[in-house]
């Protein structure tokens, strides 16, 4: 087994360290060694988006990235979402144009619709549903979740 | 207060779900927990001649190795739930890990616990297996030829069951003026909820209790089945899924896996924990479709159809899966004659075991079949005789006035209006605007097609007497308690266990109207066999029709019970007390009244009740439904296929659906979405391929086309709504009716996109390589 090396990242505001096998992907750490379980895995191949968080702001799917990576790190799941009690107007859409059902790749495709919502604070319903791209969610047809980036789109300001 | 029975209410679990604090199965932690890995066969057919695990029991971090042989006397073999009658069922033994044969790619073989789950991952690749490879059969048609591989000793020939319904269909051959004879195949689809399968064991050797957390669709019913498997007495055994990611059918199986961490869990008195990765998922989960249907239909010149003939050869997989054998035929076969009047069926279906993985039911399981086959030959028998599909259509209708209808398959459809939800989607799509649209189109050179697909389904499953007759080995009534808690706050037990489909909202909708109080003050709690009485569980449309009714059924008795004490308090005769909006008042002195509240808490208080009557105010419901929901409506799709690609483009998608009243419009149009992109994704994208050796080639979101947000237009959804006469909500269901009619829908459309190349039919997946193959002359589809 390799050696542990030490890390210190930040997620959702609170400064963490951790020893990690060189191995662990960040998407274990945060749900195994943090106990932050709102971020999750549909798949072993980096294609599914559900485990997608932000990365020093931007979305990266968190499979992907070794935690070893996201050392020094900002990092931003689901649960830091809300601020002060009050939901991101992200989660609001979500939960207003019915965006989710079995609230699986829900957390994920929150976080795909930040960072479409970053590069393009009023995108066309085709360039939402290109940036959709990234999750594949089984539950919804997509439609809603489309009309919920549209909904926060309108409130977000950008 | 505004009517909630009928209203777009925000959902009462995605405040947790949008959170990040859902209660997945994967999620639980236990202290001291070891984390399991199973080690699957990379083989679709081969004798196992030994098992070395000795590399592995030494790696560090590893805690045990279990092989088949360690299972003896512990964990038995994995049951068949659905035995079909009269249909020479032979259910071979499936053992939860093999130990003679192995009989697909991701049979388990061994099961590793270790300390952590990249350890108990390391261990698998240490476990030696010697395998005697064996010739392999992958085709359901080929593995009943002979000399085929055999996969059991005892099924012969690997046809495990032979099933036939309806009546003789001669007359309506020897009748006909048009006879259409179409095959098709129903390719192999992978459910693919977006959560893998995951289970969490724990033991208390002091006081027998197994605590199983686990992805189910039916709790109780794996209750019932792993206690046998695994000998817990059932008051041992507790089974929870709370938040379940998306199910489609997928689990609803009993499978070993679930089984086996059980068992360690058990063995070495610790928690255990084990999360099916997606490739595992690929290739353990249950699978669903594939057969083919050899197909005839008997018409009149005048677009009059007489009889249908079908013969279906159904791949089951390796093994007979719990519910896997009903599909093919009790909920395809019974359904075949779709909304038509046709007097003259025959189905038989031949279920046939190959070196694949075990299918059983997936979202909508054996419907969308059935409705595939006789969309497909309405739409071939209105082009022989050159005449417009939806003149076809309304010409076979069952009419509105011939409900209850009894089908030569031996349903009783309760009730319907099947011109009616046509008559709404030909408005909503202006279909003679888009034949227009195609004329022009085509002097343009360009090829625009409209497909038609008028479905009725069985939902609501269902009567537990036709249940047993059909070979269910379960009830399929369901069971409800209705709660009042002294504040007047409520908490509804539902013996169903929706993982998606939104009933903690719809549930307490219902309660909260009938009781007059906000929905806000009603919770709804499914998913664990200790907190609920019994339940079969999310499946075939048959949450909101059943466990909906036992829930009304059980508010009635609740409020049956409230209106005594209501009297007592108000001093008048029961019969002189209303109840409306939450408020008991004295028949025409509307101000000598009782809330509801007040009544609940002296329920509870107890200190002045009626003679007789015991204190608390709670109900249970045992609801079993008289028949099943016949669910029905009218979709429409319209497609543009490149000429120069072959690429296909939704232009426009109707959708009218008839689920009876609607408790949430916002939940329904969801359920509508979902299951009209399952649909689609059958008919344009998704498929499972195996090679001959039996390796599944689509074993990824790589290889396995998924559908994605950018496929697709918004939809144009409606409804129309006939009740079901026989439960109390006269709801129906909608959970299964996208996936059903959608797929027809856009096949139809792109075969009539595609008439000037002279195509009559087309093999599902609709890939582009395929269309430009026949649109550059190569007819080769
Ligand atoms: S878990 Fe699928 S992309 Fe990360
Ligand atoms: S809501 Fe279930 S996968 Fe997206």
């Amino acid at each position: 087994m390799a050696e542990k090396k030490a890390i210190a990242l930040q997620v959702n505001g609170t400064q963490y360290t951790a020893e990690v096998e060189p191995r662990l992907l960040l998407v274990h750490l945060l749900r195994d060694v943090l106990g932050l379980t709102g971020t999750h895995i549909g798949c072993d191949t980096s294609q599914c988006g559900v485990c997608t968080v932000l990365m020093d702001g931007r979305a990266v799917k968190s499979c992907s990235v070794l935690a070893v990576q996201a050392d020094g790190a900002e990092i931003t799941t689901v649960e830091g979402l809300a601020q002060n009690g009050h939901l991101h107007p992200v989660q609001e859409a979500f939960w207003e144009k019915h965006g989710l059902q079995c609230g699986f790749c829900t957390p994920g495709a929150m976080m795909v619709a930040i960072g479409i919502l970053q590069e393009n604070p009023h995108p066309s319903e085709e360039e939402i549903r290109q940036g959709l791209n990234g999750i594949i969610c089984r539950c919804t047809g997509y439609e809603n979740i489309v009309r919920a980036v549209q909904h926060a789109a309108e409130r977000m300001p950008g | 207060m505004a009517k909630v029975f009928g209203a777009a209410v925000k959902r009462r679990e995605d405040p947790r779900l949008i959170r990040g604090k859902g209660r997945y199965t994967d999620d639980i932690r236990l202290p001291g927990m070891l984390y399991a890995a199973i080690l699957r066969s990379p083989y679709a057919h081969a004798r196992i001649r030994k098992i070395d695990a000795e590399q592995a029991k030494k790696l560090p971090g590893v805690v045990a190795v279990f092989t088949g042989a360690d299972l003896e006397g512990k964990v038995g073999p994995i049951p068949t739930a659905w035995l079909p009658p009269d249909s020479d069922m032979k259910t071979p033994a499936h053992p939860a890990l093999a130990k003679e044969k192995v009989r697909y790619v991701g049979d388990g073989v061994a099961l590793v616990v270790a300390e952590d789950r990249y350890i108990a991952r390391d261990a698998l690749d240490l476990i030696q297996v010697d395998y005697e490879v064996l010739p392999t059969v992958v085709d359901a048609e080929k593995a009943m030829e002979e000399g085929a591989p055999l996969l059991h000793d005892d099924v012969p020939k690997n046809v495990a069951f032979h099933w036939q319904a309806g009546n003789d269909p001669a007359p309506a051959f020897h009748e006909a003026e048009v006879v259409i004879r179409q095959s098709f195949r129903q390719q192999r689809l992978i459910p693919n909820a977006m959560e893998p399968r995951a289970a969490v064991a724990q033991y208390n050797s002091g006081s027998g209790e197994m605590t199983l957390y686990i992805t189910s669709q039916n709790p109780h019913i794996h209750r019932v089945l792993l206690s046998n498997i695994l000998g817990i007495p059932e008051h041992k055994l507790r089974i929870v899924a709370v938040d379940v990611g998306g199910g489609f059918g997928s689990k609803i199986a009993c499978y070993p896996d679930e089984a086996l961490v059980a068992f360690a869990a058990r063995e070495l008195g610790r928690p255990v924990k084990w999360s099916e990765g997606r490739s595992e998922n690929f290739q353990a989960t249950t699978h669903g479709r594939d057969g083919i249907i050899h197909a005839e239909l008997a018409a009149k010149k005048d677009g009059t159809i007489l009889g249908l003939r079908l013969r279906m050869v159904a791949n089951m997989g390796a093994y007979l899966s719990t519910a896997g054998p009903g599909v093919p035929t009790i909920l395809f076969g019974l359904i075949t004659p779709g909304p038509y009047t046709i007097p003259q069926v025959h189905v038989e279906t031949y279920g046939v075991l190959t070196n694949t993985t075990p299918i059983d039911a997936y979202r909508g399981a054996g419907r969308p079949e059935a409705t595939y086959v006789i969309e497909r030959l309405v739409d071939l028998l209105a082009m022989e005789l050159g005449m417009d599909p939806v003149e076809v259509r309304k010409k076979n209708f069952i009419p509105a006035d011939a409900f209850p209808y009894h089908t030569a398959t031996g349903l009783e459809y309760d009730s319907g209006n099947y011109q009616g939800a046509l008559e709404k989607a030909l408005k909503m799509l202006d279909y003679e605007g888009w034949r227009k649209k195609q004329e022009e189109a085509r002097k343009e050179g360009r090829y625009i097609g409209i497909g038609w697909s008028t479905y009725v389904e069985i939902c609501g499953l269902g009567p537990s007497q036709v249940a047993g007759a059909v070979g269910f080995q379960g009830g399929l009534y369901e069971s409800a308690t209705v709660r009042f808690h002294p504040t007047g706050k409520v908490t509804v037990f539902t013996g169903t266990s929706p993982h998606g489909q939104g009933e903690e909202t719809t549930f307490a909708q219902v309660v909260a109207d009938r009781f007059g109080i906000p929905v806000e003050d009603v919770e709804v709690v499914h998913g664990d066999t200790d907190r609920i009485a019994m339940g079969w569980g999310t499946y075939g449309s048959r949450t909101t029709p059943v466990g909906g009714s036992a829930i009304a059924v059980a508010a009635e008795r609740v409020l049956e019970k409230a209106t005594k004490i209501a009297a007592h308090m108000l001093e008048v005769a029961e019969e002189d007390v209303e109840f409306e909006g939450g408020v008991f008042h004295v028949k025409g002195m509307p101000d000598k009244q009782a809330k509801i509240q007040d009544v609940v808490l002296q329920a509870y208080l107890a200190w002045n009740l009626p003679q007789g009557l015991e204190p608390g105010l709670e109900a249970q419901s045992f609801y079993d439904p008289v028949n099943f929901t016949y669910p029905f409506g009218a979709h429409a799709c319209v497609t543009e296929v490149d000429g120069e690609t072959g690429e296909i483009k939704i232009l426009k998608y109707v959708a009218v659906d008839d689920c009876g009243p609607i408790i949430n419009p916002m939940i329904v149009e969801g359920q509508v979405h979902g299951g009209v992109v399952q649909g689609i994704g059958q008919a344009l994208y998704e498929e499972a391929v195996y090679d001959e050796n039996g390796q599944l080639l689509t074993g990824t979101f790589q290889d396995y086309a998924m559908p994605k947000a950018r496929f697709f237009p918004m939809f144009d959804t409606d409804h129309t709504v006939t009740p079901a006469p026989h439960n109390p909500l006269g709801v129906k269901g909608v959970g299964e009716t996208g996936t059903i009619a959608s797929t027809p829908a856009v096949v139809n459309s792109v075969v009539d996109a595609l008439r000037p190349f002279g195509v009559k039919d087309l093999e599902m997946p609709l890939k582009p390589e395929k269309i430009w193959r026949i649109l550059s002359g190569g007819k080769k589809s």
